[in-house]
């Protein structure tokens, strides 16, 4: 047995979990409390936890900018849009995969498992002329193809998987009794992969609801801006209000912490199935 | 193909129909790939081979000048440097703060609750979006922030320091930043690595008489090498390209003290409007991710 229980061993294992959780959480709880600050108190030496002044004002305060309401409306549309659009394409295409077999079905898998390797930034000249080129600089219309390009490749793959562990018989079983390949599609595999498409879903809205670079490139104004740029012009903005900074970021985290902790399951399986091989 | 699948056709369904039905179902996917992926990447291999692209109409073509002049532009020598020791302390330490966290959270010393807990508090950082990662740390790494405060306190080193501000600290600091937003990825997946280590692995190394390190190098280690393999080459293509971070914490400065490639090819190409450049720039790292992703797919492919 490896039971040896040995207590430096227990020692040791709690030493670096109290390092670890003050390594990680520290600056998250700075975070929450310096939202709840004036403006005043963020660096006062030496740092004060609770300011005397607690407030909510800063929190307030973007409530009251219909501006920053905006990017976080353009957020959520956004990310919606995206994680409804990359569900059923990702649907189709892994049903081709995991159902058919047909010449240049490994070359275009070869394809879309490469499409994780390219570099957003190698992508990004370019499309500032497509985009151009079909009208769609500054819209949403942009920041949704381009996310679903972004995460199509890894919902492909993941669903393909769920759906090769599903039998063939189930789709057969519909046909025979006269129903269309589609039907079986719609009917019997997708809601038997429902946890196949929470993690698809928990991971495209993560990447929609971060990205930074294309949102930053692909639009000029705020009406289409999303809350990672929106975070990043307040740095520029104005004197560094970083009470509103903070509190931004508080409200810009809460979905992914939300779905984080009643998900936690999908949401990890979502996240790693790319380094994890079952 | 089989007989079963001919004899369920419905008589007025031609082949034709039968035969297309697969890529039907590919057909948005290779539509949207082939606009937003296929054509810019040829797009940009070719507006390297040209000069002015974009802004002039009629690019001449200059064969590999822009490569040329791009390998002897200094500040590429300085971003390629930088990149490199930003992608390997990042990785390095994700490792080893992973690793750690991981055994901790699987090791039967601490209570089941006290490990679930533990996981979503170690799992934090993973939460953050860059731009919120950026303005934390650079509020954390202010002069008179709160990181110089406990260094104060603790006495190590003195009043003040410009962490993200001075050419001395500023990669040091921008990699420490990197470092905690990116080692939860390692942590949860080497924990599912662990996880699905069978347990009389253990059991028969204990009965050989191997200690609790031996059984971590000869055991542990060997068990999880290909997750550990594939995690270094995901977190290198990842790293390589880190812009978000980079940009929102000290844009590449102060002077090109954390000048990455990413910083350099969209300055090149977004501030000084040199897209053929920006363009070459962006096919080397193009090349180097695609070299790595190769090795990517072939370990993944081995291990099934």
């Amino acid at each position: 047995m490896v039971g040896e229980n040995k207590w430096y061993l227990k020692a040791f294992a709690i030493v670096v979990l109290i390092f670890g959780i003050l390594y990680a959480g520290f600056p998250v709880l700075w975070m929450f409390l310096n939202s709840f600050k004036p403006n005043a108190r963020i660096f006062a030496w030496p740092p004060v936890w609770i300011s005397e002044k607690f407030s909510l004002d800063a929190y307030m305060e973007i409530f009251k900018d219909p501006e920053k309401v905006r990017y976080f409306i353009n957020s959520y549309l956004i990310a919606f849009v995206v994680v409804v659009l990359t569900i059923i394409v990702s649907i189709l295409a892994a049903y081709s995969f995991s159902r058919f077999d047909y010449p240049g079905k490994k070359i275009v898998n070869t394809l879309i498992v490469s499409v994780q390797a390219v570099p957003p930034i190698v992508l990004l000249i370019p499309y500032l002329s497509l985009i151009v080129t079909f009208r769609l600089h500054n819209t949403y219309g942009a920041l949704i193809l381009t996310y679903m390009l972004l995460t199509l490749s890894y919902a492909i793959i993941m669903m393909t998987g769920y759906f090769n562990t599903l039998p063939k018989e189930l789709d057969e079983a519909v046909m025979i009794d006269g129903g269309s390949r589609f039907r079986a599609l719609w009917q019997i595999l997708v809601p038997l992969a429902t946890p196949g498409l929470l993690a698809v879903g928990m991971y495209t809205f993560m990447l929609s609801w971060n990205e930074y670079l294309f949102a930053l490139a692909l639009t000029k104004t705020n009406d289409v801006r999303t809350v990672p740029v929106g975070i990043s012009l307040l740095m520029g903005q104005h004197a560094y209000e970083w009470n509103q900074m903070m509190a931004m970021s508080v409200l810009g985290s809460l979905p992914i912490l939300v779905l984080f902790l009643f998900f936690q399951r999908y949401f990890i399986a979502g996240m790693t199935s790319g380094a994890v091989k079952h | 193909m089989n007989t079963n699948s001919i004899n369920m056709r419905k008589p007025d369904s031609p082949t034709l129909r039968k035969k297309t039905e697969p890529y039907l179902y590919l057909l948005p996917t290779l539509l949207l790939m082939c606009v937003l992926l296929i054509i810019p990447i040829i797009m940009v291999i070719r507006y390297s081979f040209y000069d002015n692209v974009i802004i002039n109409k009629n690019p001449v073509f200059v064969g590999l000048e822009n490569f040329k002049l791009i390998f002897e532009n200094s500040t590429f020598v300085v971003a390629v440097k930088n990149t490199a020791v930003f992608v390997g302390g990042s990785i390095v330490f994700h490792m080893i703060l992973g690793l750690a966290f991981a055994v901790v959270l699987n090791t039967k010393y601490l209570h089941r609750r006290t490990k679930a807990v533990s996981r979503v508090l170690l799992a934090l950082p993973w939460m953050f979006t860059a731009s919120v990662i950026a303005i934390l740390w650079k509020m954390m790494m202010n002069p008179n922030g709160v990181i110089n405060y406990l260094l104060s306190v603790a006495n190590l080193g003195g009043s003040h320091i410009e962490w993200l501000a001075s050419r001395d600290f500023a990669l040091f600091s921008i990699t420490l930043i990197n470092i905690w937003a990116g080692y939860p990825f390692y942590m949860v997946s080497l924990l599912a690595g662990l996880q699905g280590i069978p347990n009389d692995l253990h059991e028969a190394a204990a009965i050989d008489g191997a200690n609790v390190s031996q059984r971590f190098f000869r055991v542990t280690l060997p068990q999880l090498k290909p997750i550990i393999i594939s995690l270094v080459m995901l977190d290198f293509v990842w790293t390589i390209q880190q812009f978000a971070l980079i940009w929102m914490t000290t844009g590449g400065g102060p002077i090109n003290a954390t000048e990455m490639m990413s910083t350099f090819i969209y300055k090149l190409g977004f501030s000084k409007y040199e897209y053929a450049q920006a363009s070459a720039s962006a096919v080397i790292l193009l090349v180097v991710c695609t070299i790595v992703a190769i090795f990517y797919v072939r370990h993944q492919r081995g291990q099934e």
